[in-house]
């Protein structure tokens, strides 16, 4: 429970972390650059698009890079020299047309590009989190230990005690009783059996409470999918994937087209070198196997570079039987687009830094204790949601200072039937 | 008023002993396992018990200690654009059935459609829906359906085939064939279905379309055809009508299209104090329908007497010649209903079948000037087309072997034709019989071939329900088995290339001029003119006076008749016989489910025999009748209705199916079809009967004594004109019983005076706080909760400080409910509507015979009145649901707090904290709550593991689970469920709300049974929103009515219910010395 405590806390210290660097940073350039660029371009690498750092620099004119932006085939159709060298270079794949995008956005994007530094090879919050569970483990071992030895100090000075008063008895005369040894003193039988029955006791109740719960499950997928790769180095939005989990109650595990909007580009890992891949059980991963598997399923052909399709015109798609990590009771109701959308809770208070996860496992204890604690404790954007005006009493609370903020479980967050029907 | 005496049922009004026993033992089941014979009695009682103890523990450890199951998670391939997993798509479209018909739209979560609901978008049905449409979407689901295409033995087996190998021998066979080739279908909605139809009869010169409707209106087709020049029924418009006088037409409940009248109806029964104005309703009628219970003034007559009736309002109406019936309260019927009728705005409808009284009844709409006010001329209604000689006729050419071939769709002829079996012989003779049956009905099996059609809901179509007034259908899901449309299959034998939705397509589209138009009413589902519908009379052109002379010539037979009704949830049989949702609904008036029984009046029941009164009230053992009409004998159970009229039995449509139809029907009933008669031109659904009474006694599960209030008052009820003269009494009357409560001892007494509001607002505050003075500066009136929304002082007073237990306010949101008696026509549609929406079980007869049946929702139906004068009898509905307590008695006797409140106001319950201590539903004083007895949806996951009476095995499969609705629980064994005030729409709409950053919208929300509601009684929303619809009717437009049942426990109910109003002179009590001088009026 105490591991499990300590690893939220540091989840919650890290996504705080993240938060703020962002607050602080390129705060539109790196949302921007997630939700529209990431998919294809890679600040650092070459990706499906080149990589980002120093484009500016590299293009003729940022007023260029503008108008390439909003509409790289126009740029193209004008017969720009620059930009038909650059679309024959990656294989004449179209860019997408951002015409939404303004100028100061695109410039945001392009300073949050140029900003990024290639990933220091140690990460100190990983060793911060080995370490701090390696505290606990090591001061629960000397607790033990020192528990141990006053039990064995407590039973020698009972023997040395009862072996001194037989022999003062024996001195003064007294008739000693006749001895009996001590595993056959109903005292301690007593006390043995009683030792036993709360340890085994509280055991057997702590065992049927985890029943079903299933923390650091960590199963293997049908393709060794990593997140780190994904979301951690090449930093693709996790909602980019996981479109459900603003509108849904199901986050949605995307379909093969989605994965394909990236891959009909990447069908090799290159970034081996940098970061390979390794399963849990220390087999080493090609990353460029596992996108063919992935083309396979997506019914892709990667030599033709198109889809393969049946009489009627439809790809050959197969569907990816992935293992479900986060499993909540049928009798659960768990709604994404309510924390994702309205709570503004990030995905990795939940799930972990899957980011840097190459195969995810499930980091919360996804208990009913755990989500009533979070909604105990969680303030609700209250005052930016007009949704909340109703409720008056805490806004005339709030404006006298009476009280700081609201959390869930004041608006009723932690009633039976808002997640159980 | 309370002391008037309503009872369920005569066991309740006589106070039997045996209903006593009923009533006391709640849980009529003992252990399901027999403890006191093996156990204790045996030698070794105590090793017994530690092996039973050691057993089940060891059981439950291995059972849980399983490992975690591996789940996988298969996102789509290619995931289709508009589909979210997880966010359901709502889609328009049009139920069809026969020439019944509703606008609605389809919500489908991920390519299922799991409920239905009303097109708010049409003017017809204005968003109302019917029980059957609500239990539709289960049909498509329907174990029995037919899976695919193929030839037909002798057994009534199918031999699986290809449509391209039927179509060719097929074809083969109609294209060498010159007797005439025969369609036989229902009254069609669609107009492209009839060009489908025209094609094919171009292609087969000698193909001749006949139309045939089981439940005929032929007599008013005939009728018109002769009175106004058009074989054709009018709009009706109950909403503009004032007086609506009906002889024995069930428009609520069956008649025509009952839930466009219901919608009407209701609006004309909408009543509160500042407008004490409602229309007047007077009923004739045989049986006892839904339609007699919400009458104003109400008689019986016998089936043969209606034409005398039609006769006597006519010169009541023309020439004021008084009535000279034996009934003195006929007679008064019918002198008063002229009298009303004559002040304009006048409706008479007739449910019979026969052409001469419909002429009567198109005189006197015509002489009250009902043509171009209520009726409409200008409209026409599409919803029956048959003529009943057409059918007759085929069937005669057919037995003569004059007929090359038939096609039958939507028509079970065989099973409902008056002479099936005629039917029947005669199909054996023609040489090619196609059925397009979507099951293997009592029709299908006797043709040659079967081409499944599609369920509606996997269909594209049209209907025009009303001319000019049209509704697309666009399929919810994919065809789930190998079945093809009836027009596709039509198109094929007319050798067209083209397939009907390509055919559909291009019609619309051309007709509304290009694909923005098209794509326009697909997704509002209706295509209507602009503005309010045309309104025209017509000149009445028919003789009135052979029409009378021809009523007067038939005989009245003296003695007992039967009569053949249709329920309103099972109708003619159809597909809805094997639909267990409307099975195991009970029949609004005789509470009765899964069977049909000879209906008999208390009177009757005593002349067969006093022994009789005991069996035939309180135990479900019924005496069986034997039905002697006809030349044929039905033998049922008979059940004691009173309201029924004396000398009048009557046996319900649908029943009596053969096995294949399917698991639920199979073995429910008799089918009354053979009772039916053919006068020469239509059918005849009454006629001379004589019964026996025999040894035999059948179980009948009837729920009218379940969750009984024991006599408790619990409905309010006046006459338009005790509550126009003094609209505050019920005000007064719970101010009398409750007022000691509603303030404290010490103060004055005297918050609960009338008008309170007015200066009562700061009552309690001014006597606890002490220092607020108004002259200093009155305290800021918050703009939201329910002072701020209008309740009175003494309403505030009686939450308040009618307990020892503080109050809770809430914060945010108070759900409250409201129901209107007046406006409830019991009919059923909200107990489907909540049954589709919150996954409730169906638990089969068997269960239902030890009321363990587990609607949330049931309407309470009370009668009053002397139970031997069918003429006093006045019935009240109510439906009756979790009450949803501020102060609830469940919530305290939970031993692990598995029900326990909100801070929104719903009494939650929490299924799998719930232990099945029962201990809530016996605390509950309104017995709302129900035990899962059994596991009844995941029965299957053991193999041979279903029930003795597998009717209710049909949730117990993949196929029918589909309909589940994936946001609610499905319960398992052992533990208490009810209603939830839908709270996964409540908390989707609340999520909605919050996702766009403003309040939730008052009607933003709706539950399943204020949805699917077709006389609007229904109201909910937020009580703290001063300006919502509950508030302004609890708090302000209503309050007079408003009332709370069993408000003097202080439960604190969220759910008010509005006062039962009668435009009538006298409502019966049932008490001795009341009705005696009702007796002395009469």
């Amino acid at each position: 429970m105490f591991r499990s405590f300590a690893n939220s806390i540091f989840a919650l210290v890290i996504t705080l972390f993240a938060f703020n660097y962002s607050a602080s940073a390129a705060p539109d350039g790196k949302a921007l650059f997630q939700s529209n660029c990431a998919a294809c371009h890679n600040p650092l690498k070459d990706a499906t698009g080149p990589a980002l750092k120093g484009v500016d620099a590299r293009v003729p004119s940022k007023e260029w890079l503008h108008k390439w932006i909003k509409n790289s085939a126009a740029v193209i159709a004008s017969g720009d020299k620059y930009a038909n060298d650059l679309y024959a270079k990656w294989n004449k794949t179209a860019m997408t047309a951002f015409p939404n995008l303004s100028d100061e956005e695109i410039d945001a994007i392009i300073a949050y590009t140029n900003s990024v530094e290639p990933p220091k090879k140690d990460d100190g919050g990983a060793a911060a989190a080995t370490s701090a569970t390696k505290d606990t483990s090591g001061s629960k071992w000397i607790y033990s230990m020192v528990t141990l030895i006053l039990v064995a100090l407590a039973f020698i000075l009972w023997r040395v005690n009862s072996g001194l008063r037989r022999v003062a008895n024996d001195k003064d005369g007294v008739p000693n009783e006749k001895e009996i040894p001590f595993y056959r003193n109903k005292v301690v039988i007593a006390m043995t059996v009683i030792l036993v029955f709360i340890l085994a006791g509280y055991w057997i109740t702590n065992g049927a409470v985890e029943m079903g719960r299933q923390q650091n499950y960590m199963p293997e997928q049908p393709i060794f999918y990593s997140h780190k790769v994904h979301a951690g180095i090449n930093q693709v939005n996790c909602l980019y994937c996981h479109a459900g989990a603003e509108k849904s109650k199901h986050a949605m595990i995307p379909s093969t087209n989605v994965c394909m909007n990236c891959h009909k580009q990447i069908s090799e890992y290159t970034g081996a070198e940098d970061h390979p891949l390794v399963t849990a059980e220390g087999k080493e991963v090609d990353g460029t196997a596992e996108i063919q598997k992935l083309y396979k399923y997506a019914g892709w052909d990667p030599a033709k570079k198109a889809y393969i399709r049946d009489e009627k015109g439809n790809i050959k798609a197969t569907p990816v039987q992935w293992v479900k990590i986060h499993n909540l009771p049928d009798h659960v109701y768990f709604n994404h687009s309510q924390h994702v959308t309205v709570g503004k809770v990030q995905c990795q208070r939940c799930h972990g830094d899957v980011q840097e996860m190459d195969e995810v496992f499930q980091s919360s204890p996804l208990s009913m204790g755990w989500c009533v604690n979070c909604h105990r404790q969680t303030e609700v954007q209250f005052a930016n949601n007009n949704y909340y005006s109703i409720y008056e009493k805490y806004h005339a609370e709030l404006k006298s200072g009476q009280r700081t903020g609201v959390t869930v479980e004041d608006i009723g967050g932690i009633e039976c039937q808002k997640c159980h029907y | 008023m309370s002391q008037k005496k309503y009872w369920k049922g005569l066991e309740e009004l006589n106070e039997t002993s045996a209903h006593q026993n009923v009533v006391d033992n709640e849980f009529k089941e003992s252990l399901p396992f027999d403890i006191s014979g093996t156990l204790l009695d045996a030698t070794t009682p105590r090793r017994d018990f530690l092996k039973f103890l050691g057993f089940s523990t060891a059981a439950a450890t291995l059972a849980a200690s399983c490992e975690m199951p591996v789940r996988k998670v298969i996102p789509y391939a290619i995931k289709p654009e508009e589909i979210i997993p997880g966010v359901p798509n709502y889609y328009a479209s049009t139920y069809v059935d026969g020439g019944d018909y509703c606008a609605i739209v389809v919500k489908t979560r991920d390519g299922r459609p799991i409920k239905l609901e009303g097109n708010t978008l049409s003017s017809i049905t204005q968003g109302a829906t019917s029980a059957r449409v609500q239990a539709s979407v289960l049909n498509l689901y329907d174990k029995a359906r037919l899976r695919h295409p193929g030839s037909v033995n002798d057994k009534g087996e199918v031999a699986e085939s290809t449509f391209e190998a039927l179509d060719r021998r097929i074809t083969e066979a109609l294209a060498g064939e010159t007797r005439p080739v025969y369609i036989v279908t229902a009254s069609i909605l669609s107009p492209t279905t009839k060009d489908v139809i025209n094609q094919f009869i171009a292609k087969y010169p000698n193909a001749k379309h006949v139309v045939y409707d089981p439940v005929s209106y032929s007599g008013m087709l005939l009728a018109n055809e002769a009175s106004y020049g058009k074989r054709a029924l009018p709009s009706y418009h109950f909403d503009k009508a004032q007086t609506i006088v009906s002889l024995g037409a069930d428009f609520l409940g069956t008649w025509l299209s009952p839930i466009e009248f219901s919608k009407q109806y209701g609006i004309g029964r909408k009543i509160s104090a500042n407008n004490a104005r409602m229309s007047k309703h007077y009923q004739v009628e045989p049986n006892h329908t839904i339609s007699g219970a919400s009458a104003d003034f109400r008689a019986t007559c016998k089936p043969s007497e209606m034409g005398a009736v039609a006769v006597a309002l006519y010169n009541a109406v023309t020439t004021g010649a008084a009535p000279a019936f034996s009934s003195k309260k006929l007679n008064e019927l019918v002198t008063k209903a002229a009298a009303d009728l004559k002040k304009g705005n006048g409706l008479v409808v007739c449910g019979s079948n026969d052409a001469n009284i419909q002429t009567v009844i198109n005189a006197i709409n015509s002489a009250v000037g009902a043509n171009g006010t209520t009726i409409n001329w200008a409209v026409n209604s599409n919803y029956r087309q048959g003529i009943d000689a057409d059918m007759v006729a085929l069937t005669e050419a057919m037995n003569n072997g004059q007929v090359g071939a038939v096609l039958l769709q939507g028509v079970n002829p065989v099973y409902d034709y008056y002479n099936g079996k005629k039917f029947a012989d005669g199909l054996a003779k023609v040489p090619v019989t196609v059925s397009f049956a979507e099951r293997m009905d009592e029709t299908a099996q006797k043709c040659k071939y079967v081409v499944p059609d599609h369920h509606f809901l996997e269909s594209w179509g049209d209907a025009e329900p009303k001319t000019g007034y049209y509704s697309l259908m666009q399929p919810g899901i994919a065809p789930l088995f190998k079945t093809r449309a009836f027009q596709d299959s039509l198109l094929a034998w007319s050798g067209s290339a083209t397939t009907y939705g390509d055919y559909w397509k291009q019609y619309w589209s051309t007709k509304l001029g290009g694909q923005v138009a098209f794509d326009k009413a697909l997704q509002d589902g209706i295509i209507e003119p602009a503005g309010e519908m045309p309104m025209a009379g017509a000149a009445f052109a028919g003789n009135a006076g052979a029409a009378i002379a021809a009523i007067q010539a038939k005989k009245a037979g003296a003695g007992l008749e039967v009569m053949v009704y249709e329920k309103v949830a099972i109708g003619a049989g159809g597909a809805w016989s094997n639909n267990p949702w409307l099975q195991e609904m009970p029949d609004p008036i005789t509470k009765a489910t899964w069977d049909n029984y000879v209906c008999v009046s208390p009177k009757k029941a005593k002349e067969l025999g006093e022994e009789l009164t005991g069996i035939t009230e309180v135990e479900n053992k019924k005496r069986v009748l034997k039905v002697k009409a006809n030349g044929q004998e039905i033998s049922l159970p008979m059940v004691v209705v009173p309201g029924m009229h004396n000398d009048v039995v009557a046996i319900a449509l649908g029943y009596g199916r053969d096995a294949k139809v399917g698991r639920a029907a199979a073995n429910t009933g008799k089918n009354a079809f053979p009772l039916v008669t053919f006068n020469g031109q239509t059918f005849e659904y009454n006629t001379n009967a004589t019964i026996e009474k025999t040894a035999d006694v059948f179980d009948v599960a009837i729920t009218q004594t379940h969750h009984s209030y024991e006599g408790r008052a619990i409905i309010h009820e006046y006459t338009l004109d005790e509550f126009s003269k003094d609209p505050k009494h019920l005000i007064k009357e719970r101010e009398k019983e409750l007022s000691h409560y509603a303030g404290l001892p010490w103060e004055e007494h005297g918050a609960g005076h009338e008008g309170g509001e007015a200066h009562g607002g700061g009552h309690g505050e001014a006597a606890h706080g002490g220092g607020h003075d108004n002259a200093l500066g009155i305290a800021p009136v918050p703009a939201r909760g329910r002072e701020a929304a209008g309740e009175s002082a003494f309403d505030k007073g009686f939450r308040e400080n009618g307990t020892l237990y503080p109050t809770y306010e809430a914060p945010g949101i108070h759900w409250g409910m409201s129901i209107d008696l007046t406006a409830c026509t019991g009919c059923g549609a909200c107990v489907i509507g909540c049954q589709a929406e919150n996954n409730i079980s169906v638990v089969g007869k068997t269960h239902v015979l030890k009321s363990q049946e587990m609607h949330w929702l049931r309407i309470d139906r009370y009668f009053s009145g002397m139970p031997d004068d069918p003429d006093t009898i006045q019935t009240v509905f109510q439906p009756m649901l979790c009450q949803h307590c501020d102060n609830a008695p469940c919530e305290n006797v939970c031993p692990v707090s598995a029900t326990n409140h909100s801070s929104e106001g719903l009494n939650q319950m929490a299924y799998n904290r719930c232990i099945g201590t029962k201990y809530c539903a016996n605390n509950c004083p309104y017995k709302v709550r129900h035990f899962n007895w059994m596991d009844w949806n995941g029965a299957d996951c053991f193999d041979d593991n279903l029930y003795e009476d597998g009717r209710r095995d049909d949730m117990n499969d993949d196929l029918t689970r589909m309909v589940l609705n994936p946001d609610v629980t499905v319960r398992s064994r052992g533990v208490m469920e009810k209603c939830s005030f839908c709270v996964q729409r409540l908390q989707d709409g609340k999520l909605a709300a919050k996702k766009e950053g403003r309040p939730l919208k008052d009607g933003e929300v709706k539950t399943a049974c204020q949805q699917a509601c077709a006389s609007d009684c229904i109201i909910f929303g937020d009580v703290n929103d001063p300006n919502s619809e509950i508030a302004k009717v609890r708090f302000k437009d209503q309050k007079e009515r408003v009332f709370y049942v069993l408000e003097q426990i202080h439960t604190l109910p969220n759910i008010n219910y509005l006062s039962k109003i009668r435009n009538t002179d006298v409502i019966v009590a049932g008490d001795e010395k009341l009705d005696g001088i009702f007796k002395a009026h009469i």
